[in-house]
């Protein structure tokens, strides 16, 4: 065959570096112009994305209360060794900051925040704040009257938790959000089976997402397949009812859940009257309900990168597969999922994704002990007012989220979802 | 067809509708010989598509029955008739390679590797594309991809290739040039190939057989040549090739020829298609049957003509002339006749003869 190779003349290594000059220069006014078009939108994710997480991240290893209520006490305790009690000029500066900050009612702040390492510490700061005699007393004494206040100043542990509040910067929410703590000499160790709760709701967060992006998936590959596969006009139709929940809020489509599944609602309504069982089932406010809302919600979430993907593949590889001799479910096999498999894994790291910092529906619809990791960020973050601990969880999750997505990147350079 | 002998394909009464209101195709009967090349041309919407579509096995007849050496397959799935079809689009995987993609029909019959392999570049071979196994189809020109279409089609020895304008997405030069490669890859192999087109040079150029549709009926079975020198009624002799027509009305009918007045004119012509005497009737006289000042003696019809328009266009000039009322018939003058010396606004005498003037269905 004759193709005439239609490339122009190639210019000498001189010229060439003029041409490649004259050619960067006249990019680059493009590249401005460019670059001013998407300017206010970079602006805007800086200011209400970017920004936000990046604080949220500093919040989680914030340290900031003693070191602004006691700055003596912090920088004191930041040279002691951690052995034994502290040295009397050490509790010295904590009584004398102690008193001043139970005057100026400034105490509630470290008071909680002490709280957190040691549950109870609060109340016994309070105390002991309030029953300091107003006036001076020598330094060799102060220890044994705060031990008179209330025992525990007499052992280490409450002065270590004094010392782990004085760094700036701490892992200690870091590592609780992970059930893990430093022990008096420093060493990580395992929380207490007692409070060791957040591995396990990582753990059932994703298995819960799992079995979600699972479940939408063989619900959601065959939506798509007919979307794709019928003439534009009826898959236009189609099309709208797969995007017929984004016109209402999460909220009104999971309280709508609640009405149909709850023991008085519809569904068991129905069950009863035909006779299906006798006793009404508990559907909701357990993982059935949780796994049947978010599947829901998140459908058309799967339905689109998938349809979006089927849609370019030509219905003619079909036919010509069946022509070549393929059985319906061989030619699906080799030919029509290998080129559906790019949609497929976007709706599943979609979903996926979308489940694991999934908040509405699993808090309203979940079992009281069955909750996701949103609802202890919520929890944290609205109810209990600990900061430290609602972003230190946040930023597991935004951890877990981004090695997700540099896995899908590295799979998807590669090749190896290639599947064909 | 040779006595004897049973047809490859046979369509049997065949009527297809979609919509149940117009019929696609209309009481189609056909019957393809083993191992010819059949051409099915016809404008878009002559339901030449729908019924090789029929063949593959993707549409079912509303009517009528399809027989594959003998045997109905009216209500076999395509993947069971074991017959190769080349799509407009190649239709190649682009998910896997030249070779995966020609081992597929392999594939399919489980045949074992080594095998698979050994024929895969046997295949590959025979459309001069060794060593491309590697390849994805989106690395190649469009005639290689059309040739790994071809290779894919034909490597499972199928009886049948149906072919749906295979060449339409290709350059001129590059369809003539396949043109030619698929005609002889057909009479290397003798497989029998049932061709769509709507380009009439195409079908010249490969068919042993043409079938000419038009609404869902074939107008016209015949070779190439009968098709061009007789065509058996108007909307052939428009379709294929170019040809002069002069409508008139019928004088007088006799077996072997009628007398047509043509304006004022009366003409001398072959009745191929006509009704009696009073009847309308088109006539059709190739450009190049024309004659310039003809031998009155054996050319019975001779007219006095003006010269409108010359075009030269190389081996041969077209010479638009006022005739029998008729202001835009052509005229080819080869090269080294007198056609240079022609003029614009010119009077001369043309003619043509009896044969050379058929006189077939008013449209």
């Amino acid at each position: 065959m004759s193709v005439t190779d239609s490339a122009g003349t190639i210019v000498d290594a001189g010229r060439g570096r003029v041409l490649r000059v004259s050619l960067r220069r006249a990019e680059r006014a493009q590249q401005v112009r460019a670059l001013l078009l998407v300017l206010p939108a970079i602006v805007f994710l800086l200011v209400t994305f970017i920004v936000p997480i990046l604080s949220m991240l500093v919040v989680a290893v914030e340290n900031p209360e003693l070191r602004e209520v006691m700055p003596r006490t912090a920088a004191a305790m930041m040279g002691w060794d951690g052995t034994g009690v502290p040295s009397p000029a050490t509790v010295a500066t904590f009584v004398r900051e102690l008193r001043q900050a139970t005057a100026d009612g400034s105490i509630g702040k470290v008071a909680r925040r002490l709280n957190y390492s040691i549950p109870g510490f609060r109340s016994v700061l309070l105390r002991t704040g309030r029953s300091l005699p107003p006036a001076e007393t020598s330094d060799a004494d102060l220890l044994a009257l705060l031990a008179g206040i209330d025992s525990h100043w007499a052992e280490p542990p409450y002065w270590l938790a004094l010392k782990g509040a004085a760094p700036a910067v701490t892992d200690f929410y870091l590592l609780a959000a992970a059930d893990l703590r430093r022990d008096a000499r420093g060493t990580i160790v395992t929380a207490p089976p007692d409070q060791a709760v957040f591995v396990t709701v990582f753990a059932r967060t994703f298995w819960v997402s799992l079995v979600v992006t699972a479940s939408c998936l063989l619900l959601g590959y065959p939506i798509a397949h007919l979307l794709a596969s019928l003439p534009p006009r009826r898959g236009n139709v189609l099309m709208i009812l797969v995007l017929l929940p984004f016109w209402t809020s999460v909220l009104v489509r999971t309280t709508a859940w609640l009405v149909l599944l709850q023991r008085e609602g519809v569904v068991n309504d129905l069950a009863v009257r035909l006779g299906i069982t006798t006793a009404r089932i508990e559907l909701v406010h357990n993982r059935f309900g949780v796994y049947v809302a978010m599947v829901h919600i998140l459908l058309p979430f799967m339905v689109l990168p998938i349809y979006s993907v089927m849609r370019r593949i030509s219905p003619q590889h079909m036919r010509a597969a069946a022509t070549l001799g393929a059985r319906p479910f061989l030619a699906f096999r080799k030919v029509y999922f290998p080129q559906s498999v790019p949609g497929v894994t976007s709706g599943c790291l979609l979903v996926f994704v979308l489940a694991l910092g999934f908040y509405v529906t699993p808090a309203l619809v979940g079992g009281g002990s069955d909750q996701l990791i949103s609802y202890f960020i919520a929890l944290f973050a609205n109810e209990i007012v600990n900061w430290g601990m609602a972003a230190a969880l946040s930023a597991i999750l935004l951890g877990i989220v981004l090695v997700l997505l540099a896995t899908y990147r590295w799979l998807v350079r590669g090749e190896l979802l290639r599947l064909g | 067809m040779t006595a004897g002998e049973d047809p490859l394909v046979r369509f049997v009464g065949v009527d297809k509708t979609f919509d149940g209101q117009t019929l696609v195709i209309e009481d189609l009967s056909l019957d393809i010989r083993s191992g010819e090349f059949l051409t099915l041309l016809g404008p878009s919407g002559s339901g030449k598509t729908t019924t090789l579509m029929m063949l593959a096995g993707f549409e079912v007849p509303t009517r009528g029955d399809i027989r594959l050496a003998g045997r109905s397959i009216r209500d076999l799935p395509p993947h069971k008739r074991n017959i190769g079809v080349v799509f407009q689009n190649y239709a190649l995987f682009p998910h896997m390679t030249v070779g995966e993609n020609v081992a597929f029909p392999l594939l399919a019959r489980r045949v074992a590797k080594g095998e698979r392999t050994r024929r895969v570049s046997q295949a590959l071979d025979m459309v001069r594309l060794r060593g491309f196994e590697a390849r994805r189809p989106g690395q190649l020109s469009g005639g290689q991809q059309q040739r790994v279409a071809l290779a894919r089609a034909l490597i499972f020895d199928p009886k049948l290739v149906l072919m749906d304008e295979p060449l339409g997405a290709l350059d001129k030069q590059l369809r003539e040039h396949m043109q030619i490669e698929v005609k002889h890859i057909h009479e290397r192999i003798g497989v029998t190939v049932v061709y769509v087109t709507h380009d009439q040079s195409e079908a010249l150029t490969m068919s042993d057989r043409i079938a000419v549709f038009r609404q869902g009926r074939i107008e016209q079975l015949a070779t190439p040549a009968e098709l061009y020198e007789a065509p058996g009624n108007s909307f052939v002799a428009r379709f294929i090739g170019e040809s002069n027509r002069l409508v008139g009305k019928i004088v007088k009918l006799a077996r072997d020829e009628c007398l047509v007045e043509v304006g004022s004119e009366t003409v001398r012509a072959l009745p191929v298609k006509v009704e009696g005497p009073g009847g309308s009737t088109q006539l059709s006289i190739r450009p190049e049957s024309v004659k310039l000042a003809p031998d009155p003696d054996r050319c019975p019809n001779v007219f006095e003509a003006r010269v409108r328009e010359l075009i030269y266009l190389g081996h041969h000039t077209r010479v638009r002339v006022s005739v029998c009322g008729h202001d835009d018939f052509v005229i080819k003058v080869g090269r080294g006749s007198e056609g240079p010396s022609l003029r614009v606004g010119q009077t001369l005498r043309i003619g043509w003869t009896v044969e050379d003037c058929r006189a077939l269905d008013a449209p």
